[in-house]
């Protein structure tokens, strides 16, 4: 059997390794230095090579997959095993099409910020990488290959991140970051290490294993732990919101939008193929249920408080990673009742939001990056009024806000829609107590999807409307070219994940089938027309969303046509009304803080708010707030202050006298000699 | 698809656009009547629409073409929410277009598009009244599902038109799960068509309002748009609960006459809920806004007991 598929994704990777190392050759010499954007275009060919190779090897996945390679590197006898099967391939795909666009832009964005670095073809180098290793999770068919491969990733994201490493916070950021990234992956090691009990430690030897069910549960649930901390689901979230904003745009792009679904990835690749055999428990899936939803809600209302533009992306996709592992978990339920046609709609609804949160997250920090480029502003406060100064950024990135609210007609409502239709079968399941529980997750959802709404209204409307805060904005200028390019791909992207569900499921159901041995959507599908989504039948439900889009821009243009010739009146342009006020200014509007004043005040208990009110007679009051998070003070700082104590008390017996190591190595080998008798 | 069906989808659409403003007018109607006033006309809607068409349109500095584009696409959302509520017959094209779930995704884009708006000239008023409306949107969306989510489950189908029938053609039995729906639909529809108990539309009390802070800056055909959008939302969310709960007299299969014969019935049941409404609002006083997260949480936990009464006591049904 030939391996060709296989073959273009290696020939992709050694070809992002030659770019990566042509950076630092470039950087050499400073008059080659301006050749470096075209390693990143050409870094995004490769990446729309990739992109194409996922998709074809999802269209034709009955004749050609799973394709594998032994490859002779590694340890000796210890080989790297490499394959690409349905579902690598719809996580080809993502990695594929999302760094392309964020390769086009970085093109133009590092043309500028690389340079203020001062190490353009290092992060040339180590971007590279990144993709490189990100590439090789996906392909990885062994646990020795899938650790260096994710080790690797985390260092280089690591390095990336500390891009800016004169920053003490940035620096921090970063240690932190691979500090969560080692916990987590000394958990995989282990899961590895239950599900290869047989000593082999190839995937292909671990899925035809059957465990009992405490192994099992073990295994899954130390791979919860290591995927999570990847993912961000609460409590090992913390990385997160401080890893975004450190690293720059693309980078954080990169890290929301493609390298958290690795942990998806290798999470649905535990939890349903190498553990396929094993009996699953439904309490796996209520336990991701659980952790999916209040990831989900305290992402999203923290998202909602934040005033940092970047950091309210991060909550952002935390609260994403939370609803996917929601559905992972509903999907679970499904599978433990053997309910296979509704755990395939959890499951398709699952790799839906990972394809569309790659596209609109990425998108939505890209533009941030330009605002961040154009005003050096990161604070909500300090912005506004950009549409006027950069409406390519602003119309782009509305595109992303409609899609990360889960609005209708583009591609994060279709996720949504899926999720509960998931929801809505629920009740057939044959267990009283999930029977109750699972519609009020449904509830819960909702509830999450409307507040993602809010948030993102407060970042669009504060950031790109109203009128500018401060002086500088008004200089600020439009993303050039190349970015404009990267940001619309991923907008475009967005836009037909949204309008042509129906082709998109079918390209991932080959996925779904592999995870579920056979159930999927495709067959309820293709007897359908393209455009009419009906997963179960078009009695029960269904989504028209191309219809939708076209009714919706054939009303306006008729609406504008009939306006204009029935109704042409004058434009007459006057300051803002606003109630006949008279002292208008920009401090007139609502701030960051003020517009997530209610979400402050109806869910305080979620935050750790510290208020410091000015007192009545104080003459230049000054009203300040912070909100932190509760888990650092609930759960880390109390860690760090146990492991520091725990430090001192051995420090003492470190006395720095020679002649006491002495006295402890003759009590060790007297121990040694008492225990190791022969 | 056939003929009589695309006419019947057009004639509702058609239907919608000069009921809405009729409706509105009606209710105001009512309402002075109510309050021992002299009511305006019932076309008087039809009169202000005529008036803001004809007039000039002055617009702030600081507007930008997102806040000359808003109230084409929150208008056009509300004809599309209108032309999938199954009003005369619930043999509708469109309506495989969007189910309940994807409705209340329409309304949920016409609020963004409208907060988006309010917040572009960048005044006080409008960054208000922004907050205001998403708060509102982002307690009454999940309420608002969970009425859908009751009404779906007894008819095992989330499209509007199958609920509909289901709920219309059944043997007349009393489902509790619904009564809670319907309470907690009421609830949600007065938060979402600002009527009193949550917002005031007929005043411009400045600390107060929440509709007329987001319409505040616009004047002329935008001003036009955007009251017929309006006026079209509570159409919309009528005949909603219309179809939901009082479904009877809607035409179920796609002849001319079953057409002829819902329209009678559907004005009849419109002018009775706007009677209603008049009442409740005359009766009732506007409450603080940090009342409303009270008033909404209280129809979202209606909305959740009825699903659960759905499911525990009625789920052999």
């Amino acid at each position: 059997m030939n391996a060709l598929l296989l073959d273009g994704l290696l020939g992709a990777i050694l070809a992002w390794f030659a770019l990566g190392l042509l950076g630092p050759f470039l950087a050499m010499q400073p008059q080659r230095q301006k050749f470096i954007p075209y390693v990143f275009i050409a870094g995004a060919l490769v990446a729309l090579v990739v992109a194409g190779l996922g998709l074809f090897s999802l269209w034709e996945a009955q004749r050609l997959l799973p394709q594998t390679r032994i490859l002779p590197l590694g340890l000796p006898g210890l080989p790297f095993h490499l394959r690409l099967d349905a579902l690598s391939s719809v996580f080809v795909l993502l990695l594929g099409f999302a760094s392309a666009g964020i390769s086009l832009y970085a093109a133009g964005y590092f043309r500028h910020a690389a340079a203020a670095a001062g190490a353009p073809g290092g992060l040339c180098l180590a971007y590279h990488l990144f993709l490189l290793a990100m590439l090789l999770v996906l392909l990885a068919d062994d646990a020795y290959g899938f650790m260096v491969a994710w080790e690797g990733m985390a260092l280089v994201s690591f390095l990336l991140v500390c891009t800016d490493h004169r920053h003490g916070e940035i620096r921090r950021a970063a240690y932190l970051y691979l500090l969560m990234a080692h916990i987590g992956a000394i958990a995989l090691l282990l899961s590895f290490g239950l599900l290869a009990s047989g000593g082999d430690y190839t995937f292909a030897a671990m899925r035809t294993q059957t465990h009992g069910p405490v192994f099992a549960a073990s295994a899954w649930l130390l791979a919860l732990f290591g995927f999570g901390a990847k993912a961000g689901i609460i409590p090992l979230h913390v990385w997160l919101p401080l890893a975004h904003p450190a690293a720059p745009s693309p980078i954080s792009a990169l890290m929301s939008g493609v390298m958290l679904k690795t942990a998806i990835y290798g999470l649905l690749r535990v939890s349903f193929d190498l553990l396929g055999h094993s009996e699953s428990a439904w309490w796996w899936g209520g336990l991701a249920l659980l952790l999916g939803l209040a990831s989900a809600l305290f992402g999203v209302l923290n998202s909602a408080v934040q005033s940092d533009i970047k950091r309210l992306l991060a909550y952002s996709s935390i609260e994403n990673m939370g609803l996917i592992l929601l559905g992972i978990g509903l999907a679970l339920i499904f599978r433990a009742f053997a309910m296979d046609a509704l755990a395939a709609l959890a499951l398709t609804a699952v790799l839906y939001h990972c394809l569309a949160h790659a596209g609109f997250k990425s998108l939505l920090f890209l533009c941030a990056g330009s605002v961040l480029h154009a005003t050096q502003q990161r604070s909500l406060g300090r912005l506004g009024g950009l549409i006027h100064r950069m409406p390519w950024v602003s119309w782009l990135a509305l595109v992303g806000v409609i899609a990360g609210a889960g609005l209708p007609p583009f591609s994060g409502f279709v996720a949504e829609w899926l999720l509960l239709q998931g929801f809505l079968f629920s009740p057939g399941l044959p267990h009283a107590w999930l029977n109750m529980a699972v519609p009020i997750t449904a509830a819960a959802v909702t509830l999450i999807a409307a507040l993602a709404g809010f948030a993102l209204v407060k970042f669009f409307g504060v950031v790109f409307l109203g009128q500018a805060r401060e002086s500088a904005l008004h200089e600020a200028h439009d993303a050039a070219w190349p970015e404009r390019l990267g940001l619309a791909w991923l907008a475009v992207w967005s836009v037909l994940l949204g309008v042509l569900p129906t082709t998109v499921i079918l390209w991932i159901d080959a996925a779904t089938r592999q995870l579920l041995g056979g159930a999927g959507l495709a067959t309820q599908l293709q007897t359908k027309s393209w455009w009419l989504l009906a997963p179960i039948s078009a009695e029960r439900a269904s989504y028209q969303p191309l219809l939708f889009l076209c009714f919706i821009v054939l009303c306006v243009v008729l609406l504008r046509w009939l306006i204009h010739y029935l109704a042409p009146t004058h434009l007459r342009h006057t300051p803002a009304w606003d109630c006949g006020y008279h002292f208008q200014n920009a401090r007139g509007q609502d701030t960051a803080e003020g517009f997530s004043q209610p979400i402050r005040r109806l869910f305080a208990p979620v935050f750790r708010m510290r208020r410091h009110f000015p007192a009545p007679d104080d003459a230049k009051p000054h009203l300040h707030i912070e909100v932190e998070d509760h888990f650092w003070h609930l759960v880390y700082l109390p860690i760090a202050r146990a492991v520091d104590r725990l430090a001192q008390w051995i420090g003492h017996l470190q006395g720095g006298r020679i002649a006491v190591y002495l006295l402890y190595s003759f009590i060790t080998l007297l121990a040694l000699l008492l225990v190791a008798r022969p | 698809m056939n003929f009589s069906a695309l006419l019947g989808q057009i004639l509702a659409i058609l239907f919608a656009l000069v009921l809405a403003p009729l409706l509105t007018g009606w209710v105001n109607q009512c309402r002075a009547w109510l309050q021992n006033r002299r009511a305006p006309p019932l076309w008087q809607p039809f009169f202000l629409l005529h008036k803001l068409f004809a007039k000039e349109v002055v617009l702030a500095h600081h507007a930008s073409s997102l806040f000359r584009s808003a109230p084409y696409i929150v208008l056009c959302c509300m004809v599309l929410a209108c032309a999938i509520i199954p009003t005369l017959s619930t043999d509708l094209p469109f309506a495989h277009a969007a189910d309940t779930i994807a409705l209340v995704g329409i309304f949920g884009l016409a609020r963004l598009f409208i907060a988006l708006a309010a917040m572009d000239v960048g005044t006080a008023f409008g960054s208000l009244g922004a907050r205001r409306e998403m708060l509102i949107g982002f307690l009454a969306e999940p309420a608002l599902l969970m009425v859908m989510f009751t009404t779906a489950m007894i008819s095992s189908s989330t499209s509007l038109t199958t609920i509909v029938e289901t709920l219309a053609h059944r043997d007349f039995i009393i489902y509790p799960s619904l009564a809670f729906a319907g309470v907690a639909f009421s609830f949600v529809s007065f938060a979402e068509n600002a009527r009193v108990p949550v917002d005031n539309p007929a005043t411009h009390l400045e600390l107060t309002m929440i509709h007329e802070a987001l319409l505040l800056e616009y004047s002329g055909r935008y001003l036009a748009l955007l009251e017929w959008a309006a006026s079209l939302k509570l159409y919309a969310y009528s005949c909603l609960g219309l179809a939901l709960f009082f479904p009877w007299g809607v035409a179920a299969n796609d002849d001319i006459f079953g057409l002829i014969a819902a329209a009678p019935v559907l004005v009849a049941k419109l002018a009775l809920g706007g009677a209603l409404l008049a009442l409740i609002e005359t009766i009732n006083a506007k409450m603080r806004i940090f009342r409303v997260p009270e008033f909404l949480a209280t129809a979202f936990l209606l909305a959740v007991l009825g699903l659960l009464v759905r499911i525990l006591l009625e789920s052999n049904g």
